[in-house]
C-alpha cells in the first residue's frame, strides 16, 4: 500500500508524466494491474473528487488529474481487459435534439469519468434515434440526457419513447438533467432519475448502476 | 469606425435613463432621454416548436404579450420594450419566427392605439450557426437562414435587431474549463472580434435596408457562461470576472460596425459599451433571477436605460402568469429610478445601487460604473481588437488586486493564486503570434480558421 502513495499524489497534483512513469514501473515490477488501479489510481482520484466537493479544487485541476488518470488507465487497460475487469458502468451522455447548450453535459461527463465510469459523449442536438443507436452500439448501461430549454425538454420524452419502441428500454437506465428539468418531469416522462448538478449525477449514476 | 475616446468625461457622469445619444424607436419611444423603461421578455412553457404546435405556440404568445401589455397599461408605464427572443427553431423554421413577430407587433400597435402605450419590439435571433461542430460561421445554409430570419423579423415588425452571437465560443467553452489563458485570448481576442466584424456588418446592412435599428449583441456565451460556472464552483470567480472585461471588446465591435443600441439585457458589459459609445443600454439584475442567478442585482441598474427580466416561461404563479408578474416587478423598479430623477435624488439612488453590491463579489465589482469606465479607457487606448482584449483583462486584474489590497474585497487564497496566474499569463502572451503558437496545438480542431477569415 505504502508504495502507491506517490502514484496517488501524482494523480492528485495532475502530473501525467509521473503517473505514466510510476504505473509502468509497477507493471515492470510485476504488480497486478487491478492492484495498481484499486490502490493507486482510484484512491488518488477519490481525493481529487473530495477536494472538488470541498471547494479546494476547480474543474481545471480536476481535468489535469483526469488526464493523468487516463495515462495510467491506458497502460493498465490491455491487462485489465485480459483479466475481465470492467469500468463501474458505461454511460452515454448527450444534449437532446434542438438544443446545443453543452457545458452542463460536459461537466457531467468529466465528473462521471473521474468517478470511474466509462463515458461516451454523443454531443449536442442528438436525435432520439441516434441515442438509441449509439446506446446499442456501445452496449451502455445508462443514458444521460441534457436539456436547457423548455422548448427542447419534450425531446427527452421522445427519446425515452424511442427506447421503448425499439424494445431496448429495459436494458438501460435513463437519467436526465439541465436547468429547467425537475424530478417531477423525470417521473412524468418515465425516466429513471434526475440530478440537479454534476456531483449528484455521479450519485444518481451509481444508484442506477447498482454500485 | 474605431473608437479612440470615451463618450463621457468621468464614470460619475454616467447615469441610468440618460445616454449621450438618445434613440428614437418603435411607436414614439425615446430611449436614454431621461427615463428608464422596462424591457420585458418571456418564453414558452415546456413545449416543442414545430408545425404541429403552431396554433398553440401563437396562442401562448398572444396570451403572454397580451397580459404583459395590459399590465403595463394598467400601471401607466411611460414606455417599454418587448423582447421576442427566438428559441432555436424559431430562427431555423423561418415562418414561425415571422408569425410570432407579426402577432407581437400587432398587439403592441393595438395597445398604442388604445392606451397610448409607447413601445418598441426587439427581435433576438438565435445564432444557429453553432449547431454544426466545428461551426461554419460564414458559409453554409445555416448562416443564410439566420440572416433571412433577421430580415424577416424586420419585415414583420421588429424595431430593434439583436443576437447573442457565438463566434469563438467553440474555443472559449473549453478554454474556460481548462482555465487556459492562451485559449481564452484566442477565442476572445482573435476569433470572436473577427466574427463580430463579419456578422454585424451584415446585420447593419439588413437593418439599413429595412429601416430598422441594429441594436447590439451580448457576450452571454462567454462571460455569462463563465459567471454561472464560477457561481457553481466549477471555475474561479476571478477568471469569470476577467473574461467579462475581455469580452467587452468583441461586443463593442457591433457598434463599430454601426449598431446604435440598446445593447442586449444579458450583456453586463453594457456600461463599458455606454462609456465608449454613449448609446443606450439594457441591463438585468435582481429581476432576472427567474432566468439565472447573478451577483449584481442592484449594481447592474446604476447606468442602464432599459431594465429587463431576461426571460421567464409562461407558467402560472399565485397572482397571474409569470410574464405579467415580471412586467409589474420591472415597472416598479423603473418607477423608483424615474422618481429619483424627478426629485433630484438620482445621485443618492445611484450610489446605493452601487454600494449595496460593489464589494460583495468580484462579479459586481467588475461591472461597477467605475470599473467599467476604467476598462473602457483601456480599450480605447489601443487599436487592435487583440491588444484591446488583453488590456481589458489586465485592467480587470488591477482593479481586483487594488480592491483586495485596500481590504474592500475578500477573496479566498486559491482565487488570489489564480488572479496572479491570470495576470502573469496575460502579460506573457502579448502578441497574436505567441497566442496562436501556444493555443493552436490544443484548440485547432475545434474551429475552422477559414470561417474566421484566417
Ligand atoms: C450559458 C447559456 C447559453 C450559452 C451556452 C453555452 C454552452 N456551451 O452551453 C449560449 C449563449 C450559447 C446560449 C444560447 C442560447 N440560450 Co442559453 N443560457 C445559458 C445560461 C445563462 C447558463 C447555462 C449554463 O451553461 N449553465 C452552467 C451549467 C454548468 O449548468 P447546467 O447547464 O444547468 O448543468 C448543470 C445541471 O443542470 C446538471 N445537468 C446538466 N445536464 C445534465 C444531464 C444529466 C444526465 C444530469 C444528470 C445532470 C445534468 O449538471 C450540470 C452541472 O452541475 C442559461 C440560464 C440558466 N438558467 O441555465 C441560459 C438559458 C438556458 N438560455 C436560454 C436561451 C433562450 C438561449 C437561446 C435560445 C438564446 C438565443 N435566442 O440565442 C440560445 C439557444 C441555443 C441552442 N440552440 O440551444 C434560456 C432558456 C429559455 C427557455 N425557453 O427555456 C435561458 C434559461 C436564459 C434565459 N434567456 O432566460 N445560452
Amino acid at each position: 500500500m505504502e508504495k502507491y502513495v506517490e502514484l496517488q499524489e501524482s494523480i492528485i497534483s495532475g502530473k501525467k508524466d509521473k503517473v505514466g512513469e510510476l504505473t509502468q514501473r509497477f507493471l515492470d515490477d510485476g504488480r497486478p494491474a487491478k492492484e495498481i488501479l484499486d490502490e493507486g489510481l482510484i484512491p488518488g482520484m477519490a481525493v481529487v473528487g473530495r477536494k472538488f466537493q470541498e471547494g479546494e479544487y476547480f474543474i481545471p485541476e480536476m481535468l489535469l488529474s483526469a488526464r493523468a488518470l487516463n495515462v495510467g488507465l491506458d497502460l493498465l487497460k490491455p491487462l485489465l481487459e485480459a483479466s475481465d475487469v470492467k469500468p463501474v458502468a458505461k454511460v452515454l451522455v448527450g444534449t437532446v435534439k434542438g438544443d446545443i447548450h453543452d457545458i452542463g453535459k460536459n461537466l457531467v461527463s468529466i465528473m462521471l469519468r473521474g468517478g470511474g465510469f466509462e463515458v461516451i459523449d454523443a454531443g449536442v442536438d442528438v436525435s432520439p434515434d441516434t441515442f438509441v443507436q449509439m446506446a446499442k452500439e456501445s452496449s451502455v448501461d445508462i443514458v444521460g440526457l441534457s436539456a436547457l430549454l423548455t422548448t427542447t425538454m419534450p425531446s427527452m420524452q421522445e427519446t425515452v419513447e424511442a427506447f421503448k419502441s425499439d424494445g431496448s428500454r429495459d436494458k438501460i437506465k435513463i437519467m436526465i438533467g439541465g436547468a429547467p428539468v425537475t424530478t417531477e418531469y423525470a417521473e412524468k416522462i418515465g425516466a429513471d432519475g434526475y440530478a440537479q448538478n454534476a456531483s449528484l449525477a455521479i450519485e444518481m449514476a451509481r444508484n442506477l448502476a447498482g454500485v | 469606425m474605431v473608437y479612440d475616446s470615451l463618450a463621457y468625461n468621468s464614470s460619475g457622469e454616467m447615469l441610468f435613463g440618460k445616454a449621450i445619444h438618445p434613440l428614437s424607436c418603435g411607436s414614439d419611444l425615446v430611449l436614454g432621454d431621461g427615463l428608464v423603461f422596462p424591457e420585458v421578455n418571456f418564453t414558452l412553457p415546456i413545449m416543442q416548436v414545430n408545425e404541429d404546435n403552431r396554433a398553440k405556440i401563437l396562442k401562448q404568445y398572444e396570451d403572454m404579450v397580451g397580459t404583459v401589455l395590459n399590465r403595463l397599461a394598467i400601471l401607466q408605464v411611460p414606455g417599454a420594450v418587448i423582447e421576442f427572443e427566438h428559441a432555436p427553431q424559431m430562427t431555423e423554421y423561418l415562418d414561425i419566427g415571422g408569425d410570432i413577430t407579426a402577432l407581437t407587433k400587432q398587439l403592441m400597435d393595438d395597445c398604442y392605439q388604445k392606451h397610448g402605450l409607447k413601445t418598441a419590439l426587439r427581435a433576438t435571433i438565435c445564432d444557429i450557426r453553432e449547431k454544426e461542430r466545428p461551426p461554419k460561421m460564414r458559409t453554409g445554409e445555416l448562416v443564410q437562414r439566420m440572416f433571412e430570419s433577421f430580415r424577416l423579423g424586420a419585415v414583420k415588425g421588429a424595431d430593434l435587431l439583436s443576437i447573442e452571437s457565438t463566434g469563438g465560443k467553440e474555443v472559449n467553452d473549453r478554454a474556460l474549463m481548462e482555465a487556459n489563458l492562451p485559449g481564452l485570448l484566442l477565442s476572445l481576442g482573435i476569433l470572436a472580434p473577427r466574427d463580430m466584424h463579419f456578422l454585424w456588418n451584415e446585420i447593419n446592412k439588413i437593418a439599413a435596408d429595412e429601416n430598422v435599428i441594429a441594436a447590439g449583441d451580448s457576450a452571454c456565451a462567454f462571460a455569462n457562461t463563465a459567471m454561472i460556472l464560477a457561481d457553481q464552483g466549477y471555475i474561479p470567480n476571478v477568471l469569470a470576472a476577467v473574461v467579462r472585461a475581455m469580452s467587452a471588446v468583441r461586443s463593442l465591435v457591433a457598434f463599430e460596425e454601426g449598431a446604435v443600441g440598446p445593447s442586449k439585457d444579458c450583456a453586463y458589459e453594457g456600461p463599458v459599451i455606454k462609456a465608449i459609445t454613449g448609446y443606450p443600454i439594457s441591463m438585468e439584475g435582481k429581476s432576472a433571477a427567474c432566468a439565472h442567478f447573478s451577483h449584481m442585482g442592484n449594481i447592474a441598474m446604476a447606468v442602464t436605460d432599459l431594465w429587463s427580466n431576461e426571460s421567464v416561461q409562461n407558467v402560472k404563479l399565485l397572482s397571474g402568469f409569470a410574464p405579467e408578474v415580471f412586467a409589474e416587478v420591472l415597472t416598479y423598479d423603473c418607477r423608483l429610478m424615474n422618481e429619483a430623477v424627478a426629485e433630484g435624488d438620482e445621485d443618492i439612488i445611484r450610489k446605493l445601487l452601487i454600494k449595496s453590491d460593489e464589494y460583495k463579489s468580484v462579479h459586481a465589482l467588475i461591472v461597477s460604473p467605475d470599473s467599467s469606465y476604467q476598462i473602457a479607457q483601456a480599450i480605447v487606448a489601443e487599436k487592435s481588437d487583440f491588444e484591446r482584449t488583453r488590456q481589458a483583462g489586465l485592467t480587470a486584474c488591477s482593479i481586483i488586486e487594488a480592491a483586495v489590497q485596500e481590504n474592500k474585497l475578500t477573496l479566498r487564497d486559491r482565487e488570489i493564486t489564480y488572479l496572479n496566474r491570470i495576470e502573469d499569463e496575460l502579460t506573457k502572451y502579448s502578441s497574436e503570434e505567441t497566442v496562436l503558437e501556444a493555443a493552436l496545438p490544443d484548440y485547432k480542431d475545434l474551429f475552422l480558421s477559414s470561417e474566421y477569415g484566417l
